[in-house]
């Protein structure tokens, strides 16, 4: 019995169709656009104006408040300016806006392929690097991980599980990584598992990824404290607290953080984000991002630099398809759809998603008709549909009664509603509302 | 190409599920009944399924269209699942009129005058079952006999006989006979073709197994713990599980979607009431037959169900190792 998370699940179609393409660089445009707000917490402060020379790995913004993550240049040539841009979020924010020329790295940057292995370094001085080095969560979070890796006082990590699902349909840009980059994903595992003083790890891989799952079987042996634990394929498997339940079968209490059960879970392309930074002294300047979709000529997996628009990697794959109907940063189900291709790819962007038109559109809600499916397959265990009839009428007491804060925002109840309901667009303004006024009492 | 890009919220992809889908599922599992209910009942069984069928759907058309100023969703398929349930429901030989009252109750007052799919309370086709079962006493408890083409009042031990030679299934008919009850209106005849249509429903998962194995092992249990204090062929657990429409019940009218509970435990509890209920009429109760009106009782308490039986949430219920 392969294991997985208890409550809830669903199995969206898989469409890997990048599945099995190995990474391809793709070239540097003329002019990157990097924003200053690349993750969860305060937007950096720019430290160069305009005009100045930059390498790769110059510094550009630094991080303000201990949750924030510091943004280094993703290319070399000269400042243009600082000015706004549209960024994912469809606002416009403060972004360096930067001339290429050449592609000249900063010296103390080892960009050598070769595998350095030992890491003498101190639990302190890792985490000062990743810091420095500006990483934050790969899968999509994109929460700084020096927070993570810095536990609250009074607890203490048993475990670091190494989050290698990739449950979102489409995306393969985890898959592709773990392939080709297993070795260094490794060394960064043990890094990490030094950073948090635990000698344990355990990274967890869906069973449709069975070649990663060998893979790492197959160098793991030589890494004698991380197990390989494969999993069964169900979505949202991603999700920080169903992979901990699917791993370790236990279950993070309600508005407790993964710490409480002895966890800390790491996504594998910040592990390999993190070999990088603290044996390579490189900082977060590129990533892999899937670009896929139905109607995309060559869905693939391309290493990207930091700022590069989204439409380059676009026509990269092929170009933007006829029947294109919307563009969804990230996954099909947790993704965000966008305004516009041209913003920039940030430490976020896991990949590039192209829906066409005829499923772009929602369909006509229909009267809920009591299935109860979306009850039966909520991960966490809500109630979907009375959650959404309590945000309708604004009963914001009952709300918080019935555990809305607690929805991951997977969204596998608005995919299963045969009936077209928005439960989760519902459930999402409730939460926001419940979560506002509990700040409020708190106050 | 930008402005026209569609922006909406997360998740981008859905499952493909609707509520025909669900609905036609349930119609395709139906068939091995009305297939059996035609051999059983001949041309009879087919007038009176299509005929209630007929009634149901222009029933629901006329009311969304003419007084509601709707546009009807006849084709989702509910209103045709109403019309079969109900013609599986009453005697072979009843009278088209009576059962277009029947169709007119069960989708008006049962149905559209809480709103439509999804709201309504109870069962709409048991509700037009027991509104005819109350005002037409005579004509709902008269059953013809299966085989023959013609109504016939009165069953002789000749006939449920001759019956179970070609009908295997006809031990409900002999136990039917035992307990002086119904032997049989147009879709309970054949256990087997019920239990294909479960069987096909739960491949299909437009239904889970909660609310039908609850409901068939309380009954066996409790009729089974009866029977060891008194093992008189009325308290048979074997005979019940098959008599009267207790499967055509459990199977397909106590699992419809909008009157059953939403939760997993929340249906085990509803499915136990409903077998507690259904065992106290047929022993106790006024009425030989007590399964239509278990579920509807049933279907009055699902709300409250619902209030008090929440899924088990994720970090409360289950115990960390």
């Amino acid at each position: 019995m392969l294991k997985t998370f208890r409550i809830g699940g669903i199995h969206p179609k898989e469409n890997k169709l990048s599945a099995g393409k190995s990474i391809e660089s793709i070239p540097i445009p003329s002019e990157v656009i990097v924003p200053l707000a690349q993750h969860i917490g305060a937007p950096c402060q720019p430290v160069v104006k305009r005009g100045d020379p930059v390498k790769v790995g110059t510094l550009l913004g630094k991080s303000v408040g201990f949750v924030s993550a510091n943004i280094h240049s993703p290319v070399s040539g000269k400042v243009k300016k600082i000015d706004k841009a549209y960024d994912s979020s469809g606002y416009k924010r403060d972004c360096v806006f930067i001339n290429v020329e050449n592609d000249e790295w900063d010296e103390s940057i080892d960009t050598t392929a070769a595998l350095v292995r030992d890491c003498s370094l101190t639990s302190k001085e890792i985490i000062d690097k990743i810091f420095a080095a500006g990483i934050v969560g790969m899968g999509g979070a994109t929460f700084p991980t020096h927070v993570k890796l810095t536990p609250p006082p009074g607890t203490k990590a048993e475990v670091l599980i190494i989050n290698g699902v990739e449950c979102e349909p489409y995306l393969t840009a985890d898959h592709t990584l773990m392939m080709e980059k297993t070795e260094e994903i490794l060394v960064g595992i043990e890094i990490l598992m030094k950073a948090v003083n635990v000698n344990r790890a355990v990274i967890g891989i869906e069973n449709n990824k069975r070649d990663a799952i060998d893979k790492f079987k197959q160098f793991a042996k030589s890494y004698p404290t991380i197990e390989v634990q494969s999993l069964k394929v169900q979505y949202p498997q991603g999700g920080e607290k169903q992979l901990i339940d699917a791993v370790l079968r236990r279950q993070v209490p309600s508005g407790a953080l993964p710490i409480s059960v002895g966890a800390v879970v790491q996504n594998v392309g910040t592990a390999f984000a993190v070999y990088e930074a603290v044996q390579k002294n490189k900082p977060l300047v590129e990533r892999v991002v899937t670009v896929t979709g139905k109607h995309v000529a060559n869905p693939c997996n391309v290493l990207s630099r930091i700022g590069v628009p989204l439409t380059d990697l676009i026509d990269y794959a092929g170009g933007l398809p006829e029947t294109t109907g919307k563009v969804v940063s990230g996954g099909p189900m947790m993704g965000k759809a966008i305004a516009r291709i041209d913003i920039p790819v940030t430490k976020g962007t896991s990949g590039v998603l192209i829906i066409p038109t005829l499923e772009a559109r929602r369909k006509l809600m229909k009267d809920c008709i009591k299935c109860g499916k979306c009850v039966n397959i909520c991960p966490m265990g809500l109630n979907p549909t009375t959650l959404m009839t309590l945000t309708e009428y604004e009963v914001w007491e009952k709300a918080e009664k019935e555990k809305i804060t607690d929805c991951i925002e997977c969204g596998s109840c608005s995919y299963t509603c045969p009936s077209d309901r928005p439960l989760l667009d519902y459930i999402r303004l409730g939460k926001g509302k419940v979560m506002g006024i509990m700040r409020a009492r708190k106050n | 190409m930008e402005n026209k890009l569609v922006v909406s919220p997360s998740p981008h992809v859905h499952s493909g599920d609707t509520i025909a889908k669900n609905m036609y599922g349930v119609l395709i599992a139906l068939v091995p009944a009305f297939l059996v209910s035609l051999y059983v009942f001949g041309l009879n069984a087919l007038i009176l399924t299509v005929a209630s069928v007929l009634f149901c759907v222009i029933t629901e058309y006329v009311i969304q269209r003419y007084m509601l100023k709707r546009i009807p969703t006849i084709a989702d398929g509910s209103a045709i699942i109403t019309g079969i349930l109900l013609a599986f429901n009453v005697p072979s030989n009843l009278p088209l009129w009576i059962l277009a009252i029947g169709a007119i109750a069960a989708i008006g007052i049962g149905k559209m005058s809480f709103g439509g799919l999804g709201n309504n309370i109870f069962n709409p086709a048991l509700l037009g079952r027991v509104f005819l079962l109350i005002s037409f006493p005579t004509q709902m408890t008269s059953w013809p006999l299966p085989s023959t083409m013609a109504p016939v009042d009165g069953a002789t031990a000749a006939t449920v006989l001759e019956n179970m030679k070609y009908n295997p299934e006809a031990l409900s008919s002999v136990s039917d006979m035992f307990f002086g009850l119904e032997s049989g209106s147009i879709g309970e005849m054949s256990a087997m073709a019920l239990l294909l249509g479960l069987i096909y429903m739960l491949w299909k998962r437009i239904i889970t197994w909660h609310i039908p194995v609850s409901i068939l092992v309380t009954v066996g249990l409790f009729t089974a713990s009866i029977y060891l204090f008194d093992p008189s062929p009325a308290n048979n657990p074997l005979i019940h599980l098959l008599s009267g429409g207790l499967l055509l019940g459990a199977i397909f009218m106590a699992t419809d979607y909008a009157t059953s509970p939403l939760s997993k435990n929340g249906m085990l509890i509803y499915g136990v009431g409903i077998g507690v209920v259904t065992v106290c009429i047929r022993l106790w109760g006024a009425y030989p037959e007590g399964v239509s009106f278990a579920i509807l009782l049933m279907n009055a308490l699902t709300p409250l169900i619902n209030m008090y039986v929440k899924p088990k949430r994720f970090g409360e219920v289950v115990k960390n190792v």
